[in-house]
């Protein structure tokens, strides 16, 4: 695909005698590109300061390293991410599948909303981190903690987009909907949860990287398996560069899980603002 | 200084209609709107029986009332005092036979042309094989042949709006309730929307009330013109527009539709609201 477009760009370029820089400028900024451009600078700057500054390995390991760490332990890698990727889309599912009824709840009654919602703003401040022994005392080590960190910290964001997204609808459509004679399910189903689609996938992508991150913090606290075990291995042998080899596979699995949502958001909800010009491109 | 107006006799007031062949009655209606920061008179006592296939436009300055008394008479709120019936049925909720275009179009962006047309008949509980005819039809009196399968943004102003108007006649209503439909659009495209909304009327003969506040619109289109004093709203004249139909656009040019558009023009220099 992107050979293709590139060949396309070449024959451009020769009719129009473009020069060789030109092509650079293109390349680096069709969007596929972008973000690798941007890591191999990083990669390139992490390099060099390290030289230049003569950082030893102890404080900061050579990129070099740690990719040889990835390549070489990726058998370990994998294994571990295993547990921490089923935690992470339990944690997930569970934000979800609890979030979503209880943004509903909220934004149907105001009621409702004044008795929940300063609740659930109380509890999301309290530190997540701090309290994760406590799950373990409570439900021991393995899965369970994990899971629940993982739901707490993916489940706010998933009630506050939601229920915006429900509330933020014109009255003007709901008018519309009620001189149809429409009741508040049909209401609902054919015009409020449609509308609501956008939002409540915004939440949902919050929700996924932050699920990776309450299932690490799980497996900090209470677990033999997984990386944020990994991680704490690495961490106390001092080695830095299985440990960012370990953030790496982290970061790689939210990244994926992304990814896939918006993957499916783009199914699900093909005709909003962000996405008309995919549909038009596609046409 | 609106009592001084209202003391006035009123021009050219219509005859005063039969109630036998009144499909609207608004009799003696008002509306206070409660809010935080306190009571919003919206509307003053307002009478008004509007004929079974008339068209009756109403104008009036900004926050006179004017969308406030379209959404009584389609049951979207209630009076707070005074009763209001469609053929003989007070209405207390959003009745059977009305169908309304709303100053936006608010179409549903993730469903195309034809599915919007056919909300209509899916929110109803109606069943769409039914409709399927009449809601093709409408798009093809509408000029929307064609664009049945595009979706609501990638059509004009225009476009989207002459797609609301479908929606609101698919079921076939006996009213037609229209609040400012084409405020948005530019001067040409109204003329012309104007122009289709006289045929597609002429051919249906719903009884419409047709909010606007561009007072050639009103003549244009109406058989009446209501016009209302500002807020809190109350019908400060009525004119019966007396040009026979069909009326080609070029009857704006015409010496007896000036002399209308002036007489009511003058109720706003009136009361000071110069830019109407
Ligand atoms: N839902 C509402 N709550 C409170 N006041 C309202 C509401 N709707 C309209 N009003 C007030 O009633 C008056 C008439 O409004 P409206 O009927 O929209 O006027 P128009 O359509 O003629 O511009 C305005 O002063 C407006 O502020
Ligand atoms: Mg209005």
């Amino acid at each position: 695909m992107t050979i293709a477009a590139g060949g396309d760009r070449q024959v451009q370029v020769r009719t129009t005698k473009m020069s060789v820089t030109n092509i650079l400028a293109r390349v680096a900024t069709s969007e596929a590109v972008k973000p690798l451009l941007l890591i191999l600078v990083i990669l390139i700057g992490w390099d060099l300061a390290i030289r230049m500054f003569g950082i030893p390995a102890y404080l900061i390991p050579a990129p070099l390293d740690v990719v040889e760490q990835i390549v070489l332990q990726w058998p370990l890698l994998l294994r571990e991410s295993l547990p921490t990727l089923y935690a992470t889309l339990c944690g997930f599912a569970l934000s979800a599948l609890i979030g979503i009824p209880l943004a509903l709840l909220i934004a149907s009654s105001r009621l409702i909303e004044s008795y929940l919602y300063p609740l659930l703003v109380f509890s999301q401040s309290i530190p997540k981190v701090a309290i994760a022994p406590l799950f373990v005392v409570w439900f021991g080590f393995g899965m369970l903690p994990k899971v629940i960190v993982a739901f707490l910290l993916g489940v706010f964001p998933v009630i506050v987009s939601t229920v915006l997204a429900l509330k933020s609808i014109d009255a003007e459509m709901i008018d519309l909907a009620r001189s149809m004679r429409s009741g508040p399910l049909r209401t609902f189903l054919q015009i409020r949860l449609p509308h609501a689609m956008p939002g409540i996938f915004g939440g949902l992508k919050v929700s996924i990287t932050l699920a990776v991150v309450g299932a690490v913090v799980g497996e900090f606290v209470g677990s033999n398996s997984g990386i944020g075990y990994l991680l704490q291995i690495a961490n106390g042998n001092f080695d830095l560069p299985l440990m960012f080899a370990a953030l790496f596979v982290l970061s790689m699995m939210g990244v994926l899980l992304f990814w896939i949502l918006d993957a499916i958001e783009g199914l699900l909800v093909p005709w909003h603002e962000s996405r008309r010009r995919d549909l038009r491109e596609g046409a | 200084m609106t009592y001084a107006f209202a003391a006035r006799p009123v021009i050219a007031q219509s005859a005063p209609v039969m109630t036998a062949e009144a499909h609207i009655s608004i009799d003696a209606v008002t509306k206070i709107y409660q809010t935080k920061s306190g009571q919003v008179e919206s509307l003053r006592p307002i009478d008004l029986s509007i004929r079974r296939g008339e068209f009756l436009a109403v104008v009036g300055p900004s926050g006179c009332g004017k969308s406030t008394l379209l959404k009584l008479v389609a049951g979207l709120t209630s009076a707070t005092s005074g009763t209001i019936s469609i053929g003989g049925k007070a209405v207390s909720e959003p009745p059977d036979g009305v169908g309304i275009v709303f100053q936006n179009p608010v179409l549903l962006p993730w469903k195309t042309v034809r599915e919007n047309v056919m909300l209509q008949i899916r929110m109803r509980g109606l069943d769409p094989a039914k409709y399927a005819d009449a809601a093709q039809r409408l798009l093809k009196t509408a000029g929307l042949e064609g664009f049945e399968k595009s979706y609501p943004w990638e059509l004009s102003g225009g476009m989207k709006q002459r797609a609301s108007i479908c929606r609101a006649l698919v079921h076939d209503p006996e009213v037609l309730l229209m609040d400012e439909p084409f405020g948005a659009l530019d001067a040409m495209t109204r003329e012309k929307m104007n122009a289709e909304l006289q045929r597609i009327w002429a051919e249906s003969r719903k009884t419409v009330m047709l909010i606007t506040h561009s007072i050639p619109e009103a003549v244009y289109l109406a058989d009446r013109v209501v016009v209302m004093s500002s807020r809190p709203g109350t019908i400060e004249a009525i004119y019966d527009i007396d040009l026979p139909r069909p009326r080609p656009l070029s009857v704006m040019g015409e010496p007896a539709f000036i002399r209308y558009t002036q007489d009511i023009r003058k109720h706003f220099f009136a009361q000071g609201d110069l830019d109407h």
